[in-house]
């Protein structure tokens, strides 16, 4: 399934990226592709470089080799907010959303900039959309200081699908919620993949990754140690020694 | 039905916005002006205008200092620097062309927002503390500038004879007053279209978390950028009738601390995400040290700022608003 999905040209790829900070190269060297409409798992164990390869792709830190291209297009110094308006949207490790602005608010500023509408009659009945779609209508003039962490998570997913993103990277979206709370959260990633976005899924909890990813590419110290179907890396015997510790 | 003209609901509601949001605005504001020139009339003694003056000086530069420091967060201690550049600007002119006032306004705006711009350009990228000092030194650097320009006056300053008033004004005084209240409106009525525009948006989600702005396609800089052009122009349009005020210019007066300490103190103790805390803190602060500078000393007045800034920040950074709408519960 996944190597018909990379034969297609890829819609994300990442070549030799490298990035350092001082003296200590946290992402050396990656290679990295995505096919359209495909889900792949990024694991690693902390500190292997994930977040700072999400940053890379999302154009949050600038690289210091390598190149990204987007659907065939160069992007390494296009900075994160052009990123968003192409199609690449992301959401945080630990939520970030527009404190002082309500629920509904915060998933109608994609919407604005980077999908670009005007009329604000339609950008609210699409952002109500949106929180119909995540579980969210109930929230909607809440202010996010109130919200629970699964629905601060369901609210970081809202805001990049709000972007009506071509790709999706969910940073550990699921780090610290209980089980039917990840049940949850895995139900809406794969309503999203359903409709045809491509998505990335760095995350810690096994099950949900092997469950959702059709590939998974494991990171360590920084390099790729491996990329295959999930049964397969999980096996892999350099991935069971220096990611599950045996 | 609905398909032959299918945007017909929303042309009605946009144009509903449209009236509460500037139409309302403007026509209140004209009133609120109109009573005022009414209300000085009737009380028909100098010093109302000089003190109002002062007030409403206050009123465009906390305004303007909030689009950027309070909308997007960006605290901008270079005040001194852009309300100089319109003073300046208004000596200059007045030692060469002597243009009308109102049009010596409208390029000391000009000037004062490309300077803004520029600044924004070297500035903007840095956050924090780091931005502010920035600013801090490009007052600085003109106030070097304005000490070393003999033309303007340098350090020992300038005296300006102020010209016939406008026949509808009598006074020059009342003139300067009227001058500075169409100021004030317009100050007032840009920050509160700002506010509600995409503009407004875009700034207050930079100011709550820059990089998830910039991930959802907010071009930070570029928002950043137009906010610093609308702010210094602003408040360079705020300084340009100054010369004509006090009649005598030097560098210590064009870059005032008191100005300068003011324009950040009022938007914080009125409340910094709304249009209408700058307005109110200038309005209240104003008022209050007018009345401490004539009944008690002009050195308690700014004292008076100090303690309530400090009062503010500690006790309710969210200002005035933000007190109100704790008060009002969250339903407000």
């Amino acid at each position: 399934m996944s190597e018909d999905l990379t034969a297609q040209a890829p819609i994300l790829r990442a070549t030799q990226v490298t990035k350092s900070f001082g003296g200590f190269t946290a992402v050396d060297g990656v290679d990295f592709t995505l096919g359209q409409r495909e889900r792949v798992g990024l694991i690693g164990p902390n500190g292997s470089g994930k977040s700072t390869f999400v940053n890379s792709l999302t154009g949050v830190i600038r690289i210091d080799h390598g190149s990204i291209e987007f659907n065939g297009t160069d992007i390494t110094k296009l900075p994160s907010w052009r990123r968003a308006r192409l199609g690449i949207a992301r959401s945080f490790q630990i939520p970030r959303p527009f404190k002082n602005q309500t629920v509904i608010e915060n998933i109608e500023i994609p919407l604005m900039f980077a999908v670009g509408h005007h009329n604000p009659d339609q950008i609210e009945a699409k952002a109500e959309a949106i929180l119909a779609q995540i579980g969210l209508s109930g929230r909607r003039n809440d202010s996010p200081k109130n919200l629970t962490q699964v629905d601060l998570r369901k609210l970081e997913l809202g805001r990049a699908l709000a972007a009506e993103p071509r790709v999706l990277i969910a940073d550990e979206s699921m780090a610290g919620l209980s089980d039917p709370e990840v049940d949850e959260i895995l139900e809406v990633l794969f309503k999203l993949s359903a409709d045809g976005i491509s998505i990335v899924l760095i995350e810690h909890i096994m099950r949900a990754v092997v469950r959702f990813s059709q590939r998974i590419v494991v990171l360590v110290a920084g390099k790729k140690i491996a990329d295959g179907e999930p049964r397969e890396v999980m096996s892999h015997p350099e991935v069971e020694r220096a990611y599950l510790g045996q | 039905m609905n398909a032959t003209n299918p945007t017909a609901p929303i042309l009605v509601t946009i144009s509903g916005r449209r009236v509460r949001r500037y139409l309302i605005p403007a026509t209140a504001s004209v009133l609120i002006a109109l009573l005022g020139f009414a209300l000085l009339d009737w009380i028909s003694f100098e010093y109302a205008y000089i003190a109002t003056y002062t007030i409403l000086q206050y009123v465009v530069l906390a305004t303007a200092w909030n689009i950027l420091g309070g909308y997007a967060g960006y605290v901008n201690f270079g005040v001194a620097g852009f309300f100089a550049l319109g003073v300046y600007t208004s000596v200059f002119n007045y030692k060469t062309l002597q243009l009308p006032l109102p049009v010596v306004i409208i390029i000391a705006g000009f000037i004062a927002g490309v300077v803004g711009l520029g600044m924004g350009y070297l500035t903007l990228r840095l956050r924090g503390v780091f931005f502010s000092i920035a600013t801090l030194a490009f007052a600085i650097v003109l106030n070097t500038v304005f000490n070393n320009w003999h033309f303007v006056g340098g350090a020992r300053g300038v005296s300006v004879l102020r010209p016939d008033a406008p026949e509808f004004f009598g006074t020059y005084p009342r003139y300067l007053f009227g001058v500075m209240f169409a100021l004030a409106i317009a100050a007032v009525l840009i920050a509160r279209a700002v506010e509600y525009s995409w503009l407004g948006r875009g700034l207050a989600s930079i100011r709550d978390d820059e990089v998830a702005a910039e991930c959802s396609g907010i071009p930070a800089l570029r928002l950043k950028l137009i906010a610093a052009t609308i702010s210094g122009g602003l408040i360079g349009m705020a300084g340009a009738p100054f010369p004509f005020f006090i009649t005598y210019v030097d560098p210590a007066s064009a870059f005032n601390l008191t100005i300068a300490v003011n324009t950040v103190a009022m938007p914080v103790i009125g409340g910094l995400t709304s249009w209408i805390g700058p307005v109110i803190g200038a309005i209240l602060l104003g008022a209050l040290q007018q009345i401490t500078t004539v009944t008690i000393s002009s050195a308690l007045s700014l004292m008076l700022v100090g303690v309530l800034l400090v009062t503010f920040v500690a006790l309710a950074p969210r200002g005035i608003i933000g007190v109100v709408k704790s008060l009002r519960g969250p339903a407000a």
